[in-house]
């Protein structure tokens, strides 16, 4: 994916509003068939990256390739690529039908080629038989399938969705995701998803591009961005952490000797470069709970339990260590038999395996 | 609300003054006139109301084909103006709607600027404009003397001979241009009152789709803001309808407006009865075409404004 140019080529892209640098010098590839997904908090500027790729917004900096071609100057309405507003933005003085068709409509698609496209296209989002409703009669999210359906039928090269999943309730969310991941699949395009939702991203990409304060902080595959995230950035936005500052005391084969506040000095496998203060982390549930001290091969700390919350298929333990750091558990409830018996103000020794520990240097 | 109107003491303190005021210098007076309009006139001009035998005598003058005739012209004129209204003030509405927050409202104060004027003064304006040694005259001599000048120079006879004037003043055309610039604001605020609270992200869709700018404007935009459009034109064709001052100071012979005709009854003609019957036809047309715009207003869903 790396060695041959994908379907859109961003490099160093900037692009400032007044003082404001929403994004800046952001360079991705993204390849053919991928289902790529912008993460970051509210303000990041994915939206507005999003934008640069429809059309909608010029970069300050930088260039944006498509398909081959620079974007430079090329308004929305030539772009291969189609947009899922977050709004939705289905007309509401047309029918579904006449939505989905308007694409086809004002680039002169012959009638008979038109009605056959829009039929499949409604098709494929489930949304035959709705052809004479107008918007306001149909649900959110139907009316985001005929979002969809208007944008899949104009055979985009890519589909940029923004926030596509924020405005429906949270059954919904799920099916729909599962849905989207269909849809990508039937068609076989690319797909550039925006959100703030970790989960969303997770679940649903082939890669990630995680944003800070318009900059792209790690680009991965899901299950590389949660078990090695680069920066606490990237660790703390995806997923739950137990964060331990430090200080690096010395490297030997393929070992970083560590000096942790509340722990003894441990050893844990790292192939990076790091000196003076670091910080490690450890996912909760990563962490096991024992009643005595935890075996030596393993980094463990004891503390105190301040507090237990029980959700069903697991609990989180809040453990508050002798110098007051605050440890988080999860404990999958993975048996009836393990019903939780561990109740504030057990003394617990919380361990995990030295090759879980996330070492973040930055 | 409810609580407020409750007190009784506190609603009839803020709420007879208003109430009298209108009922006093408004509602009898109409009432008046509406009496009147079952009237006859005197031969000394003097109303006569004979109770015995309520007549439509004056009701049906109005349709005698003289008053149909300005009444058609009144329509013909309201119509010309509102389109030219249209044409005029929803790419004006749109520039205002679609300009940075920073310019929006003083371009909004410009829209409103003419009402800080007297209406009688701003006519006049325009009569300075127009008339045959008027502002228009006066830089269209410039720009022919300047031709002509210049041809002198080049050796070259003046081929456009000499300036004639045009005669752009007391005609029906002066009157819709008149017409145009007082309605014009009526046209705009509504207009750029829909066209602010649309949703940009349906623009975008247009052009995300493939459609250039002028198929979106036509499309989308213009549709999504019919509820504004169809306010712009009630408003301004039934002010235009309306018109006296305009016609009266602009126009000229070809230009007679049901205004005028009104307005004569009560002056020249002292025919208060048949004035009387021709005001209260104008408000019955009126108010069905407000009636008519609530009724579709309610039946699409919204308000009628
Ligand atoms: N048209 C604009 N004018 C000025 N500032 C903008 C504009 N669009 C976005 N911004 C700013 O750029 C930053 C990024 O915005 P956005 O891309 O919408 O973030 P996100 O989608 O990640 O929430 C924000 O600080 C926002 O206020
Ligand atoms: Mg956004």
């Amino acid at each position: 994916m790396t060695e041959k140019p994908g379907i859109i080529s961003i490099r160093n892209v900037s692009r400032r509003f007044g003082t404001v640098t929403a994004v800046h010098t952001v360079s991705l590839e993204i390849g053919e068939g991928e289902f790529f997904a912008l993460l970051g908090p509210s303000g990041c500027g994915k939206t507005t990256l999003l934008r640069m790729l429809a059309g909608f917004e010029s970069p300050t900096e930088g260039e944006i390739v498509i398909a081959g071609i620079p974007m430079l100057g090329v308004d929305p309405n030539r772009r291969p690529v189609n947009m899922v507003f977050q709004s939705y933005a289905v007309f509401p003085h047309m029918t579904v039908e006449q939505n989905v068709g308007y694409g086809l409509r004002v680039t002169g698609v012959a009638r008979a080629e038109a009605a056959e496209r829009v039929k499949e296209a409604l098709s494929l989002v489930k949304l035959g038989g709705f052809e004479g409703r107008m918007p306001s009669q149909l649900s959110g999210g139907q009316r985001q399938r005929v979002a969809l359906a208007r944008a899949l039928v104009k055979r985009p090269k890519v589909l940029l969705l923004d926030e596509p999943l924020s405005a429906l309730d949270a059954k919904l969310r799920e099916a729909m995701q599962i849905e989207l991941v269909r849809l990508q699949k039937t068609v076989g395009i690319t797909f550039v998803i925006v959100t703030h939702d970790q989960d969303e991203a997770l679940s649903m990409a082939n890669r990630i591009a995680v944003m800070e304060a318009g900059r792209v902080r790690q680009v991965a595959a899901p299950a590389d961005l949660y078990e090695f995230p680069n920066s606490r950035f990237v660790a703390g936005f995806i997923g739950k952490l137990n964060l331990f500052e430090g200080r690096v005391a010395g490297v030997q084969d393929g070992k970083l000797a560590l000096d942790i506040k509340g722990l003894d000095r441990i050893a844990v496998p790292f192939d990076g470069h790091a000196s003076g203060e670091i910080a490690i982390a450890i996912r909760p549930e990563k962490l096991r709970l024992d009643r005595q001290p935890s075996a030596a091969d393993r980094i463990g700390v004891r503390g105190r339990v301040s507090e237990v919350a029980y959700y069903g298929n697991e609990s989180h333990v809040y453990l508050k260590t002798d110098d007051g750091t605050s440890v988080t558990a999860n404990v999958p409830n993975s048996a009836r038999s393990t019903r939780p018996t561990i109740v504030v103000g057990d003394e617990l020794w919380a361990s995990w395996d030295a090759a879980d520990t996330l070492v973040l240097t930055e | 609300m409810q609580n407020w109107r409750r007190n009784k003491f506190a609603f009839s303190v803020l709420f007879l003054p208003p109430a009298a005021w209108l009922v006093i210098f408004f509602t009898l007076p109409l009432a008046i006139v509406w009496v009147y309009s079952f009237g006859a006139r005197g031969p000394l001009g003097e109303i006569i109301l004979d109770w015995s035998a309520v007549s439509l005598g004056n009701y049906a003058r109005s349709l005698e084909w003289i008053n149909l005739e300005i009444v058609a012209k009144s329509i013909w004129i309201a119509v010309v103006a509102t389109a030219i209204c249209i044409g005029l003030g929803f790419p004006l509405a749109m520039g205002i709607a679609f300009a940075s927050p920073r310019y929006r409202n003083i371009l909004l104060l410009l829209v409103i600027l003419p009402f800080w004027t007297n209406l009688l003064i701003r006519t006049y304006a325009w009569i300075a404009v127009l008339r045959e040694r008027g502002h228009v005259n006066f830089a269209l001599e410039w720009l022919h003397d300047t031709i002509n000048g210049g041809l002198a120079v080049l050796g070259l006879p003046a081929l456009l001979g000499a300036f004639e004037p045009l005669q752009l003043l007391y005609n029906q055309n002066a009157v819709i241009i008149g017409i145009v610039y007082v309605n014009l604001p009526f046209m705009v605020l509504p207009l750029y009152a829909t066209l602010e609270k649309l949703d940009r992200s349906y623009l975008e869709a247009s052009l995300d789709l493939g459609a250039g700018q002028w198929r979106t404007l036509f499309s989308v935009t213009v549709p999504l803001s019919l509820p504004g459009i169809s306010t712009g034109v009630l408003l301004t064709f039934i002010l235009a309808l309306g018109s006296f001052l305009t016609p009266d100071l602009l126009g000229g012979p070809d230009s007679i407006m049901i205004g005028n005709l009104i307005a004569q009854q009560f002056g020249s003609a002292r025919d208060w009865p048949f004035g009387a019957a021709l005001s209260f036809l104008l408000m019955y047309a009126t108010f069905i075409i407000l009636w008519v715009k609530a009724m579709v207003a309610k039946r699409e869903g919204g308000s009628a404004f």
